[in-house]
């Protein structure tokens, strides 16, 4: 299921109309992942304070979406542009990369709320396929 | 048997008795249908499915949707053993229907986007929970019968 050409102008299109609040759609999103699949909260017990929108999780939700316009900026190939990435959730996170699917899915739905005109089904799957292809090239060096 | 807390209860009846189902019922399973091509396989006969507007304006596809939804009330009901309320469907589906029941996965997740476009703001991380979870018991039900 890799990216077609439609998919790429697709992400670019839609990454380029909600980039404004990346932001807030990281922190909404990492807010929500931690809510709504609890067993997320074991990556984060050095933290003080894990509630939703939070300081540190909204800090942190910024530090992820700064790595999806990363990805969407080597869209054309992003295991090869996504190695450091990958090295640091591979070597140090270690973040089991069924998260990944998680944290894709909460995403969606914060693009779901926050734009609810722009996020079509046309755009809900190639975005969808993004993720998908994001979450496989940050486990590349997994093992 | 599974444990709802009254927060649970009271949400996830709440976001239904205010559902638009007609609404809502053909927008998810066409989503399901665009989103998840594969899952085109059990609707042969529902006529142009070539690509999402046609999906998305298919008058078979929206009716079909919203008996999928409404396929929820009986949940909504009998919230103390939706297990046993989905025996009967759950066999259904697997012997009659074949459906994998991974894609009863795959609708509820659209179902989630969709109630979520919907409900804006409202939809925050302890009603999601919520949903999701009514979601996943109903989903495991549905997929109980198998064998």
């Amino acid at each position: 299921m890799s990216l077609t050409a439609k998919d790429k102008s697709t992400v670019k299109a839609f990454w380029a109309k909600i980039a404004s609040k990346a932001d807030a759609v990281g922190g909404d999103a990492l807010s929500r992942l931690l809510v709504v699949y609890p067993q997320t909260k074991t990556y984060f017990s050095h933290w003080s304070d894990i509630t939703p929108g939070s300081a540190p999780v909204m800090k942190h939700g910024r530090t992820i979406m700064g790595g999806v316009a990363t990805a969407v900026g080597v869209i054309d190939d992003l295991i090869g542009g996504l190695l450091t990435l990958s090295e640091l959730h591979a070597f140090k996170l270690r973040i089991d990369p069924a998260n990944f699917k998680l944290l894709s899915h909460c995403l969606l739905v914060e693009f779901a709320i926050m734009f609810p005109a722009e996020f079509t089904p046309e755009v809900h799957v190639s975005m969808d396929k993004f993720f998908a292809a994001l979450g496989l090239a940050l486990a590349e060096k997994y093992r | 048997m599974v444990d709802w807390t009254d927060f649970e209860r009271s949400t996830i009846l709440d976001i239904f008795s205010k559902m638009d189902y007609d609404t809502v019922g053909p927008k998810s399973l066409a989503r399901c249908l665009v989103v998840y091509p594969w899952t085109q396989r059990y609707f042969g006969n529902f006529g142009n499915l070539y690509n999402a507007a046609a999906i998305m304006g298919n008058p078979m596809v929206a009716a079909h949707g919203k008996v999928v939804l409404h396929g929820l009330d009986r949940a909504l009901k009998n919230m103390d053993d939706i297990r046993g309320t989905y025996a009967e469907l759950s066999v259904l589906h697997s012997e009659k229907l074949h459906v994998d029941p991974d894609n009863f996965r795959l609708l509820a997740d659209c179902l989630t986007i969709v109630v979520a476009a919907q409900m804006g703001a409202a939809f925050t991380a302890d009603v999601q929970a919520a949903f999701q979870k009514f979601l996943a018991v109903v989903v495991s039900s549905l997929g109980r019968q198998y064998h």
